[in-house]
């Protein structure tokens, strides 16, 4: 019965949290109403979210949001010098495939979009098995290196935070 | 009066990497590399004016206010999925799939490229 009315439990905190902040007061009025969305969101959508992710250690996903914010603000940097400094002939641009050991959809998603959020990297398709995220490098003179980064830099503390 | 420092500060840090995102979107030679630009400099762009917004707030009206947190968690959700979706659609249309990597395990092809003839365009 709770099962069936809360299919996902974490959904809805985060969803009542979401519209507390959107209303911008903490009042009794808006955590109630936040509860009620975030209550009828998760059933109306629970089809489009079979399993509940498994979600590890708070503590990992802090470390984690700390260090792509940290890239993010180097990513910057760097992509500002290369669009500035760096003539459009001497970019070393290129597609690398990134082989991934990350199961779950929810995992891919979130590695996925961190790699276009930080330096210099796009990814642009998944292969249809899902084994392996095909990336594009702004300027990458050493794609090899570039995909040992993203594995032991964000897949490795993914796959501690969802498997 | 430190705050005000720090307010403009940001302000301009902001203001730069805005322009220089939007400068990249004219000189970047190709689509996939024009990717790079707004996806990157905007947010922190666009990062640096929340970041003020919310120093101002707190610091000068005393209140603390939420919106900003809002917008950014917004922003990241949704800026890698449209430069996924422009970059998809880019590779399906003028890409050919020869031209790229092939995936990490034999027998399988991009998803984008799915449907398609994998020996024509």
């Amino acid at each position: 019965m709770l099962r069936k009315l809360f299919p996902h439990p974490l959904l809805t905190l985060v969803l009542t949290a979401v519209w507390v902040m959107l209303v911008n007061v903490l009042t009794l009025n808006a955590v109630v109403f936040g509860l009620i969305l975030g209550t009828i969101v998760p059933l109306v959508t629970a089809a489009y979210w079979p399993d509940r992710p498994k979600l590890r250690s708070p503590v990992k996903i802090v470390e984690y949001i700390l260090v792509v914010l940290w890239d993010i603000c180097v990513a910057n940097v760097q992509v500002a010098m290369l669009i500035l400094f760096k003539r459009n002939a001497d970019l070393k641009s290129t597609f690398v495939t990134v082989p991934l050991e990350l199961r779950t959809p929810e995992a891919i998603t979130v590695l996925a979009g961190t790699i276009t959020m930080t330096p210099g990297t796009v990814s642009a398709d998944l292969s249809e098995d899902g084994s392996s995220l095909l990336v594009h490098c702004l300027h990458a003179p050493d794609p090899v290196g570039t995909v040992h980064d993203i594995k032991s830099r964000y897949e490795r503390r993914l796959k501690e935070i969802f498997e | 009066m430190i705050l005000d420092y720090v307010i403009a500060a940001l302000l301009v840090i902001a203001g730069f990497f805005g322009l220089v995102g939007s400068f990249g979107l004219l000189k970047l030679p190709d689509q996939m590399t024009r990717l790079h630009a707004p996806t990157k400099a905007t947010t922190l762009g666009v990062g640096g004016v929340l970041i003020a917004s919310m120093v101002y707030f707190f610091g000068v009206a005393g209140t603390l206010s939420f919106h900003e947190l809002m917008i950014t968690l917004f922003l990241f959700l949704a800026a890698p999925i449209t430069a996924f979706f422009i970059a998809r659609v880019q590779l399906r249309n003028h890409v050919a799939e020869r031209d790229l990597p092939n995936p990490a395990r034999e027998g399988t092809r991009w998803a984008g490229h799915l449907g398609q003839d994998s020996s024509s365009d």
